[in-house]
């Protein structure tokens, strides 16, 4: 039965949420489906250099350092070295390497990346709201919001109150989320769900609801920290709520499938899905985007797979 | 519309000129042979029809001719039914039970090793999808092949303190909708209950079930245990009549399951039948949505709605029919209709003109009589061969004859109810009884409304799902008798 659950906005209105039962049996057939659609040769080509567009490539280690970032921003700009996209440019098929859709990295290194990205339409997107467990206090969480956007990020990926949530505290959810959105101003904010800790989909539907009526522009999986993290079938679940949610209220919200998608093979099943689930008009970087770090890689050795006939000698693309 | 994020795209949010139109991915049809003519498996042997008449086998793809099959008449079913006899009395009845086991196991490990041909073969002849046939047709055939050689040896257990034996030679007669599926429903269980065929294809779908002779022959199963012949009804009536054959078990049309039943009436001979449905699948309002729909476009457009237990009557609770036929049809869309044999395509090609003709009429005089349809107009069909759009017809009444006959072909009949007693009362309403699904989250509903509908086959939140060890078969006049587990064993046997 469709869960409904009545709460309040910060204008002290009530504010309606249902959420409808999943059935997994179903949606796993459904998501299989996806995974075994067969793309070859010119729409393969076409769906690789759109995966790239939609890259938000990533780095959030407790290692991270401003020479790491750098050369992260660097491979954000220039996927291919200038040698080698000279010795590709002359071949059929080959178009330029697009630039990825964003940058992410953690708030300490939010001036870093805008620097060493300034003059390109690349975004900077920062996590914040104390990532990814979030288990400190909400003041602290959104001055690390606030921080983060005055150091220039264009984009925040907040994680949700998974303590509250999974203790039927769906207000403080919501109420969060409303707060952590003021605090973004201008910069447009994501909402990680980690789906990983919420275990059902059921519940992963009910937060989907939530994220998007307490204002979030994206709802996103994963923080990558936590296993299970990005997966077809709960993708599904959050795209069908996006959907639903449209169709509701004509609000569009984003989807951003973050963590474990590591080959173009993945990838290209995703965006099967969005395009046999959305409709061809989700297929922007406006509204799709991938969390990931290794998956641009294996995208370039398949384009240069594509182009050339060959694969690629593994050292041909910089780790980062 | 919410502000949304512009990165490198400057398009505004939602506006996208990427069309990401799968490119062909058609499956190679290099490993299969066709025999430009093909003769009738009898006794072992491949033999030429007495009659010398031939006709040909289409691939609906595309209306093109694949081969010429014999024409098997009176005297090739006497040929057929004699070496069947012949076999039956000599060894196969007298053959050590786990030794007709290994015969079956080593079928269905063949049909495991040849899938990918069989697969290939299956769509070029009938129509349905390449992913089906290899994902759904073939291993269930050999699942068939292996459940029913695990019976061979253990039949003194079928009936506890009871002894069972064959019944002698059964005459099979299999419809097109599943070619060598339904062979394997027939063939396997009376071969491991002691049994001897005689197996008629459909005329229109024999190649497999051809390929099937070929390779019992290659499992060294003894001449005569089965016999496959090919022909049209005339041909099927003369196995009908036969005086030597025990049983005749049929699958097909209710039209023809009556005309056989009269047939065999005064007669010895045991008879079971696989007929019509006309299947309702029930929607509660308290359903998880999204996958109901995903299983109402299973039900109904799975191999081209050519499905005996399609679920071609959606029952949608009226307080939620709106949103859900505006999700069913946002699904319709990304149906992808064309070439069988692409890897991309959900739903193939219609088996014959004949049927196109015959389910386009009965579309056509429904929207005559002023009855809401829909089909996706974005879809487009292959230019040439026997395809359709997927489709439905929406508040249809109870008495409306697309929502009676079986229209065997992918057209969705849909009508609402207001309370679980009206959604069983609907669903029971109908000359058939073969199959139902249910959709609920409450475990209570889906118990009762089972309990409540008069049924063969019952889907708790999903629909088409099969498996050997299950019974398949109907009420009323979908048929008499059951297919599959323990229970389909039962025909095959005389009970001691």
């Amino acid at each position: 039965m469709q869960r409904i659950i009545s709460l309040q906005n910060h204008n002290g209105e009530k504010v309606s949420i249902a959420s409808p039962p999943i059935d997994a049996v179903m949606l796993h057939e459904r998501a299989d489906s996806f995974t075994k659609r067969s793309v070859k040769k010119q729409s393969k080509m076409d769906a690789l250099y759109k995966c790239i567009e939609m890259i938000d490539l990533t780095t959030l280690e407790g290692a991270d350092t401003v020479g790491k970032v750098k050369q992260l921003c660097s491979k954000a700009r220039f996927p291919i070295t200038t040698e080698l996209a000279d010795e590709l440019a002359g071949l059929p098929n080959y178009k330029p390497i697009p630039q990825v859709a964003a940058v992410c990295v953690y708030p300490s290194m939010v001036q870093t990346a805008k620097d060493a990205l300034r003059g390109t339409t690349i975004k900077v997107a920062s996590v914040a709201t104390a990532f990814p467990a979030g288990q400190i206090p909400l003041k602290t969480r959104l001055q690390d919001v606030k921080d983060a956007v005055s150091a220039g990020a264009d984009e925040i990926d907040m994680v949700i109150n998974r303590g509250a949530f999974l203790a039927g505290d769906y207000q403080t959810v919501f109420d969060e989320i409303e707060q952590v959105k003021a605090a973004c101003d201008k910069a447009h904010l994501k909402v990680i769900l980690e789906t990983g800790e919420l275990s059902t989909y059921d519940k992963v539907r009910l937060a989907s609801e939530i994220a998007m009526e307490a204002g979030a522009d994206f709802i996103k999986t994963s923080t990558g920290k936590v296993s299970p993290a990005a997966t077809i079938p709960v993708t599904l679940v959050m795209l069908q709520a996006i959907l639903d949610f449209y169709d509701r209220t004509g609000k569009i919200i984003g989807m951003k499938p973050a963590g474990g998608i590591r080959n173009a093979k993945q990838a290209i099943h995703y965006l099967v899905m969005v395009n046999e689930v959305m409709g061809p008009r989700w297929l922007t970087p406006d509204l799709f985007r991938f969390g990931a770090s290794s998956l641009l890689n294996d995208i370039l050795k398949q384009i240069y797979k594509q182009v050339t006939g060959r694969y690629a000698y593994d050292k041909s693309f910089s780790l980062d | 519309m919410n502000k949304t994020i512009s990165a490198n795209n400057k398009k505004n949010a939602g506006e996208t000129d990427f069309v990401f139109d799968y490119s062909p991915a058609l499956e190679s049809t290099d490993m299969v042979k066709i025999n430009k003519q093909n003769k009738l498996f009898i006794n072992g042997k491949w033999t030429s029809g007495k009659s010398g008449k031939f006709f040909d086998t289409i691939n609906p793809a595309n209306g093109e001719k694949l081969a010429e099959l014999t024409e098997a008449n009176a005297e090739d079913v006497d040929r057929a039914v004699k070496a069947a006899r012949k076999a039956f009395e000599g060894s196969w009845s007298k053959l050590a039970p786990k030794q007709r086991g290994r015969y079956l196991f080593r079928i269905a490990r063949i049909i495991q090793e040849r899938s990918r041909e069989i697969a290939v073969l299956e769509t070029m002849d009938n129509g349905k999808p390449i992913k089906e046939s290899r994902d759904f047709d073939i291993p269930q055939v050999a699942a068939h092949f292996f459940y029913y050689a695990g019976w061979a040896d253990k039949l003194e257990y079928l009936f506890n303190g009871r002894n069972v034996s064959p019944i002698g030679v059964a005459g099979q007669i299999i419809p097109w909708n599943f070619p060598l599926l339904m062979a394997a429903w027939k063939i396997a269980p009376a071969l491991a209950a002691g049994n001897c065929v005689v197996l008629k294809p459909a005329e229109t779908t024999s190649l497999t079930a051809l390929l099937l002779g070929e390779i019992i022959e290659e499992a060294g199963v003894p001449p005569g245990v089965v016999n496959i012949i090919t022909g049209a009804g005339a041909t099927g009536a003369a196995l009908v009549n036969h005086p030597d054959v025990n049983k005749i078990a049929f699958t097909g049309s209710t039209e023809v399951g009556k005309i056989i039943a009269r047939s065999t009436v005064n007669t010895a001979k045991k008879l079971t039948l696989e007929l019509g449905g006309k299947s309702a699948h029930i929607v509660y309002e308290d359903a998880a949505l999204d996958q109901a729909v995903e299983s109402v476009v299973n039900g109904i457009y799975f191999n081209q709605g050519h499905v005996c237990c399609a679920g071609s009557r959606l029952l949608v609770e009226e307080s939620i029919a709106d949103i859900f036929v505006t999700k069913l049809k946002r699904r319709m869309t990304s149906l992808r209709v064309g070439d069988p044999l692409d890897k991309n395509t959900d739903v193939g090609a219609i088996n014959s003109a004949g049927e196109l003709k015959k389910i386009k009429g009965l579309i056509a005089n429904a929207i005559e009589d002023g009855i809401e349809y829909y089909e996706p107009e974005a879809t487009t069909l292959p230019q040439k061969g026997y395809y359709l759009k997927p489709c439905f017809f929406n508040n249809v009444a109870a008495s409306a004859t697309i929502c009676r006959r079986e229209i065997f072909g992918p057209v969705l009949a849909i009508q609402t109810f207001r309370t679980p007693e009206e959604a069983i009362q609907k669903a029971n309403d109908t000359t058939y009884g073969l199959a139902a699904g249910i959709w609920s989250e409450k475990g209570s509903k889906i118990h009762k409304t089972a309990q409540a509908l008069k049924a063969g086959v019952i889907w708790a939140n999903t629909y088409n799902k099969f498996d050997p060890s299950s019974p398949f078969g109907g009420y009323n006049e979908s048929g008499w008798g059951r297919e599959g587990g323990r229970h389909g064993l039962l025909p095959y046997v005389e009970v001691k």
